[in-house]
């Protein structure tokens, strides 16, 4: 079993928790993420890896509460354990000295983009992080990113903190001070990755991109996960999750993510009634 | 009555019109007396040409004789000697191309029901009080082994019969392989399996979930952590796609998903169990070997209407056993032979809509004598479907075949090992089953388990 040695509520349904799992902290380096499972009747469910520490043998995750599962766990306390802690998985990310590289994390984006950020400054680039969300009060994480970063740009939607706009702002920001970006990363939502997509292809700006579909046992056996990329099929956990952004499609990928949209809201209606009424 | 005229007994199954609605095993097994009678059927051939028949010559007619004298206890040990997982084999192997095929009682009539006696034996043996376990001189060696299937767990108990400390490193949440995530629970209940992997871990074997080698370890890493020799048994577990338009829409799955969301998942019990697995009204299944029966069986009993079969070549061709072929259809499998897919085409929020095939006929022989299907040209035609499994077959999973420097590797990406001793172009690495010969049988994984724990004992003895 996999114990909570840490949680922290970072934002309205945003929980941070540091998770005992030594094996996978042994060997686990950014962009690679961990399957999760509650107990025996979970979910797997995939989650970027935030944070690690080799020497306690932790993993720290932050999970949103989206749905059925992430629910449950946004819920769970220091103490409590999971039953199933898989990783790491996915390939790592490509860490070497490009110069100046720009970390875009959207919202619940910026987790995974931490350790990235942190990778890409200790070898030396010039690290500038452009952090987004809808609100200032939504906005996770900040210090630890100003932490491993050389600069931070801050974009909300309503202007409650930073620019006011989308980390296409941001990026534009950073790019009208007259930086020469050499690499971009980018994650959040598949909807800003592909803004951000949008806007680097006419620049020629080499845009990493992060996917998240929908996965199950992550290791390269049920396709469940499969990107199109350049026009070849790939499985995003064990090919990637990291892909170049120009090369991805998007709406193909988007429209996978609603799958189970009907189940999906049946299993989260099922919660939701579990706490109301306290019975099943 | 003469031994050899009596017929051979039916296998009482649950009615097809009910079994099509749950998950409860379809076969229901020999009653004593059933079992008795047709043992007595087999003429205890003094070269029994079953045997031959059998990938790891399981001492058939002994153990026929012990179910003919109400041995039945007896009847499980001999089964045991050389097969592992007789209570496994005696439901999925496929008999009438095997054991059964050389009986010599099938040369004019029907051969004796091995498979159907094996699978009493062995349940009678698991349900009467647990199997001995001998205490065994510790070796002082430790191997590892990675994958938790049928090769994997043949080996480990070999090994650990042999005095070796065994450790089973297995990717996913529960050991068992494809027994536990490809095969349904109404052909191979999972509690079978289960009380097989309990009794290895009774017997010593450590048995480690969520290890993914090539990710958390890896074969160089367990050989420098003290591990003095390693068995991959990783088997063959990528899907392949058909690569024609359609296939990433919303409602195509590879079989493996389909049936790990259903099997592994438990997704049949969605929302109890928490992951979900769907199924429209029409159903194309594409392939006809073992894993494309038991897709269409599953999306039967997830609800669909209409199942269908689709496959370019004819029923003879048709690579499943007997048994499901039968069973399929007796549940209200459609076939739709002599039928290749050629597209799958979506809705305006990419959900599958309907699929495309192209009508094929047998052409010539080609050089195996095999009439091979040709297609005829301007036969396209559409069908609705909600739902598409793609069933046409797997390739060897590259996890830990990329991450072992020095692992010989043939064109397809299998492993290359030596045929008598299973060992690997690494000195003290050895592999076995699907990741070795590529898609095959439990049988055949699990004796060459077996064969690879002979290589390995030898290996040592000479360390
Ligand atoms: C590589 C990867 C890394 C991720 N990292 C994080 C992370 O660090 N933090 C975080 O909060 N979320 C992360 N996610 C997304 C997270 O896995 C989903 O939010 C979660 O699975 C939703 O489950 P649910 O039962 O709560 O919601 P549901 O209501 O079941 O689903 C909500 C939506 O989440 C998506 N989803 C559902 N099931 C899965 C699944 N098995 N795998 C992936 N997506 C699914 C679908 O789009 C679905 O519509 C990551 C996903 C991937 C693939
Ligand atoms: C749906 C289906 C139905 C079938 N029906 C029949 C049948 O009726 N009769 C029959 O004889 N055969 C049948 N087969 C074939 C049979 O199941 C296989 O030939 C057999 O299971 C192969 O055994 P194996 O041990 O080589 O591999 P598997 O059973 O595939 O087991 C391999 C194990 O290794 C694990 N693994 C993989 N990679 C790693 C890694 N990197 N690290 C750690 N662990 C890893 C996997 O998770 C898995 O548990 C069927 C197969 C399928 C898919
Ligand atoms: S293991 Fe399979 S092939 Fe061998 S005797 Fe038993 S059923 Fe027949
Ligand atoms: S060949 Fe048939 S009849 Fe002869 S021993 Fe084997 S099972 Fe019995
Ligand atoms: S999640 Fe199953 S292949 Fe990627
Ligand atoms: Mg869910």
């Amino acid at each position: 079993m996999y114990r909570i040695v840490k949680k922290r509520l970072l934002a309205q349904g945003i929980a941070l928790l540091e998770v005992e799992a030594a094996a996978v902290a042994a060997k686990v380096e950014p962009g690679q993420f961990v399957i999760v499972r509650v107990d025996e009747v979970g979910e797997r469910i995939p989650l970027t890896v935030m944070d690690f520490n080799r020497e306690k043998g932790t993993i720290t995750i932050v999970v949103q509460d989206v749905g059925y599962s992430s629910a449950i766990i946004t819920q769970m306390n220091e103490g409590d354990e999971f039953q199933d802690f898989v990783g790491p998985l996915g390939v790592a990310s490509e860490i070497e000295k490009y110069g100046t590289v720009v970390c875009i994390g959207g919202g619940l984006g910026i987790a995974p983009i931490h350790p990235i950020a942190r990778g890409l400054k200790d070898a030396g680039n010039h690290v500038i992080s452009v952090l987004g969300s809808r609100s200032a009060d939504l906005l996770i994480l900040e210090d630890e990113m100003r932490a491993v970063s050389n600069e931070v740009v801050i974009a909300t939607n309503d202007g409650s903190a930073g620019v006011k706009g989308f980390v296409t702002d941001g990026l534009a920001k950073v790019l009208s001070d007259g930086h020469k970006v050499d690499a971009i990363w980018a994650i959040g939502p598949m909807i800003m990755m592909k803004a951000v997509v949008e806007y680097t292809r006419p620049l020629g700006l080499k845009t990493i991109v992060s996917m998240n579909p929908i996965m199950v046992d992550g290791t390269g056996m049920c396709g469940a996960c499969r990107v199109s990329v350049g026009n070849e099929t790939k499985f995003a956990c064990v090919d990637g999750p990291e892909f170049d952004g120009h090369l991805v499609d998007f709406d193909l990928a988007m429209k996978r993510l609603a799958f189970y949209k009907d189940e999906e809201n049946r299993a989260k209606a099922r919660l939701e009634c579990h706490h109301e009424g306290g019975h099943h | 009555m003469a031994a050899n005229k009596i017929p051979r007994h039916e296998m009482p199954c649950q009615d097809s019109k009910v079994r099509a609605h749950n998950f409860e095993e379809v076969a229901l097994g020999y009653t004593q007396e059933m079992a008795v009678e047709e043992a007595k059927r087999c003429l205890q051939c003094k070269k029994p040409l079953c045997r031959t028949g059998c990938p790891v010559e399981v001492l058939i007619p002994d153990f026929v004789k012990q179910i003919a004298e109400e041995n039945f206890e007896e009847a499980a040990r001999i089964l045991k000697v050389k097969n592992s997982l007789p209570a496994v084999c005696g439901r999925v192997c496929p008999q009438e191309s095997q054991c059964e095929s050389k009986c010599i009682l099938g040369i004019k009539g029907e051969s004796v029901a091995i498979g159907r006696l094996e699978r009493f034996a062995a349940d009678f043996g698991m349900k009467s009080k647990a199997a001995q376990i001998e205490k065994v001189e510790p070796s002082g060696k430790r191997v590892a082994i990675i994958g938790a299937g049928p090769a994997g767990l043949a080996c480990a108990g070999d090994l650990a019969k042999a005095g070796h400390a065994v450790t089973v490193f297995e990717a996913l949440h529960v050991a068992g392989g494809v027994l536990m995530y490809g095969i349904p629970q109404f052909r191979l209940p999972k509690d079978i399996v289960q009380t097989e992997i309990d009794t290895l871990k009774k017997m010593g074997v450590e048995i480690l979930t969520n290890q993914v080698v090539g990710k958390v370890t890896s074969v160089d890493e367990l050989m420098e952590n003290g591990y003095d020799a390693v068995f991959i048994g990783t088997g063959a577990g990528l899907p392949y796609f058909m690569n024609i338009p359609g296939e990433n829409l919303n409602g195509v799955y590879s079989a493996n998903e389909f049936l790990t969301r259903t099997n592994l998942m438990k997704g049949y019990k969605f929302p109890d169990y928490a992951t979900p697995v769907k199924v429209g009204k029409n159903v194309a299944v594409l392939g006809a070997g073992n894993v494309a029966m038991d897709s269409a069986r599953t999306a039967l009993r997830l609800g669909a209407e209409n199942v269908y079969i689709i496959y370019r070549r004819s029923r003879d061709e048709m690579p499943a056993r007997k048994e499901e072929l039968e069973h399929a259809e007796e549940e209200g499998i459609q076939f739709r032979l002599l039928t290749n897919p050629v597209s799958i085409e979506g809705d305006e929020r990419s959900w599958v809509k309907s699929l495309t095939c192209l009508r094929y006929e047998l052409g010539e022989p080609d050089a195996s004598g095999r009439r091979s299907p040709v297609p005829i040209p301007g036969s396209e035609f559409e069908i609705e479907m909600d739902t598409v499994v793609v069933a046409i077959g797997q390739g060897p999973n590259p996890l830990v075949t990329t991450s072992t420097p020095g692992l010989e590797l043939n064109k397809r990406g299998n492993i290359v090992a030596d045929p008598e001793t299973l060992m690997t172009s690494k000195p003290g690495v050895f592999a076995g089953g699907d990741i070795v010969t590529g898609a095959a049988t439990v049988i055949l994984a699990m004796g060459a388990g077996k064969k690879a724990a002979a290589g390995i004992d030898a290996y040592l003895k000479t360390k």
